[in-house]
């Protein structure tokens, strides 16, 4: 130290330049790695589907981070499921908007025409009545169902898991996403293949040991469990496979995401 | 003066004494007769760098925090709750939501999609500041010398004293502008190792993809409401640490205080010398 301070202002300038140019070179050499390294990050990032359809814009980061760490910690596991003796005794149904004419036809019928059509990435293209759909294996879970507003209610859901009914019609292998539609409109969603195909994404049509309540979503309703209560649809008339979001509205993957919120809800 | 005396009355190497972590942290700060600012900086670039990053955070946090918060003021213990079950308590406030049942004729617009982008995007920026705050605190010391107490500081005469200090408004001693006190120190680790920690945790116990793979954080809460609950205690704890840091930032000088967390200068003359006032 006492030594440095006693050089010749002359070599002190010398070594200070040298200091600056080895921490240009240093930052150089660092700046080139981060833009290599994100340039390597994002490749990998897209290749293992890890960036969300709203990637964009000034929240694009922490909405990538979150997906991304998600997916990757996530991918396989299971929403927690419940005892019987957890079951809410008052599920809170949420607001709905006036039933279009359509739905109250069907209603009238008491949904015995109400039909499910699947398109776009897959070998067989299908429309399934309800009795075709209830002809699948039934399967039940009891789990929770959080709305993003912060309340709940744990109940038992009924019906076949989603991946069942796109094995049967083939899913093609670059299908990437499965966007869902209501019969209501402007009211869809959609869900990467992780979440399509697990196990406990269910097409639902009971509740709690009965048929699905219309405040619930019935007699259709899409659950994805990991996910809080907007990606879960209600009554659903339509779903179709799709490897890119781009064609669909805005190209942002739902009505929700439309609506300025995450297209990715799993927390 | 506030007290009738000189601000600075208590600086001077017998009572910076009695400080021990502030004389010897900094031992030219006691004899701060020398007006002149000193060569090192009072806080390290680090420091006042993911001081205020953290800042940006929290003010993002709290402002969506309360913007999601108040879709559903409602609190609830246990695994569920919802408009049609007891709450634990709930917030006298309006709704932005029409269905609940607030007691309020009207309904506040809804913020809930930018906010919840705003909240998660600043907490990974919070985390990630974190982190690189308590990595460099840990390897170059900042954490074992500035933040841990001494044994002397946490003797119950220091402590009290401390207390007695901060319960009269006194304003701190000159060697204080150059270490933290003793309840500073505890506080700061508080905030650091227990309340940001915890509110990290009960944020995560809502995600309902999170506890797929980690049950045990929300199941040892006590449920998911039990987390939403504590996650709202928490913010509350960490707002009352703000309001508290702000006010001592007042108290004991705020330009001095500000100037030294901005451009990590300390002018140790102007209001250091003893005579000031005197």
């Amino acid at each position: 130290m006492s030594e440095s301070s006693k050089r010749e202002p002359s070599t002190r300038n010398l070594s200070s330049r040298n200091l600056s140019r080895r921490k240009l070179i240093t930052t150089g050499l660092a700046a080139t790695a981060s833009v290599a390294g994100l340039g390597v990050a994002t490749r990998l990032a897209q290749k293992y589907g890890l960036i969300p359809p709203d990637h964009g814009g000034f929240y694009g980061l922490g909405e990538t981070l979150t997906y991304a760490s998600q997916r990757l910690l996530t991918r396989h596991s299971l929403a927690r499921e419940f005892s019987r003796s957890q079951i809410s005794e008052r599920p809170f149904p949420n607001e709905l908007e006036p039933p279009t004419d359509e739905f109250k036809r069907l209603q009238a019928g008491g949904f015995a025409d109400w039909r499910l059509s699947i398109s776009g990435l897959v070998a067989r293209p299908a429309s399934l009545s309800m009795d075709q759909l209830k002809s699948y294996p039934s399967h039940s879970q009891i789990t929770m169902i959080q709305c993003e507003e912060g309340w709940s209610y744990i109940a038992e859901w009924i019906g076949v898991p989603l991946s069942q009914v796109l094995q049967a019609v083939e899913v093609l292998p670059q299908a990437r996403y499965v966007v869902y539609f209501s019969i209501e409109p402007d009211w869809w969603e959609s869900v990467d293949m992780a979440d399509a195909l697990h196990p406990q994404t269910f097409l639902t049509y009971g509740m709690n040991g009965g048929e699905l309540p219309v405040g619930h979503g019935g007699p259709l309703r899409l659950r994805v469990p990991r996910q809080v209560g907007y990606k879960n649809v209600k009554f659903i008339t339509h779903l179709t496979v799709t490897d890119s979001l781009k064609k669909f509205g805005k190209g942002v993957g739902g009505a929700s995401p439309e609506g300025g919120y995450a297209w990715y809800a799993g927390i | 003066m506030p007290h009738g005396r000189a601000p600075w009355y208590h600086s001077g190497v017998s009572d910076s004494a009695c400080i021990p972590s502030a004389a010897a942290a900094v031992p030219t700060a006691a004899s701060s007769a020398a007006p002149a600012t000193t060569g090192s900086p009072r806080h390290s670039a680090l420091v006042r760098i993911t001081h205020w990053i953290t800042t940006l955070c929290f003010f993002a946090l709290l402002v969506s925090g309360i913007e999601i918060l108040i879709s559903h003021p409602r609190f609830y213990w246990g695994e569920t709750g919802n408009d049609l079950t007891t709450p634990l308590f709930k917030l006298p406030i309006p709704a932005s939501r029409s269905l609940v049942p607030t007691g309020y004729g009207y309904t506040l617009p809804d913020q809930n999609g930018w906010s919840r982008y705003l909240h998660f995007q600043s907490a990974w920026l919070l985390v990630f500041t974190g982190l690189l705050y308590v990595a460099f605190s840990l390897l170059n010391g900042h954490l074992r010398n500035n933040l841990l107490p001494g044994k002397a500081d946490l003797s119950w005469r220091a402590v009290s004293r401390s207390i007695a200090s901060h319960l009269h408004f006194r304003r701190p001693i000159a060697a204080e502008a150059w270490s933290y006190n003793v309840l500073q120190r505890l506080s700061y680790l508080f905030v650091i190792f227990v309340l940001f920690p915890l509110v990290i945790w009960t944020g995560l116990a809502m995600s309902p993809a999170f506890v797929s793979a980690f049950p045990a954080t929300v199941n040892v809460l006590g449920g998911q409401q039990s987390a939403r609950t504590l996650h709202f205690f928490v913010s509350l704890a960490l707002v009352l640490f703000l309001l508290i840091h702000v006010v001592m930032i007042f108290l004991a000088g705020f330009w001095t205080r500000m100037r030294a967390m901005i451009t990590g200068r300390m002018i140790t003359g102007r209001a250091g010398t003893p005579k000031e006032g005197a």
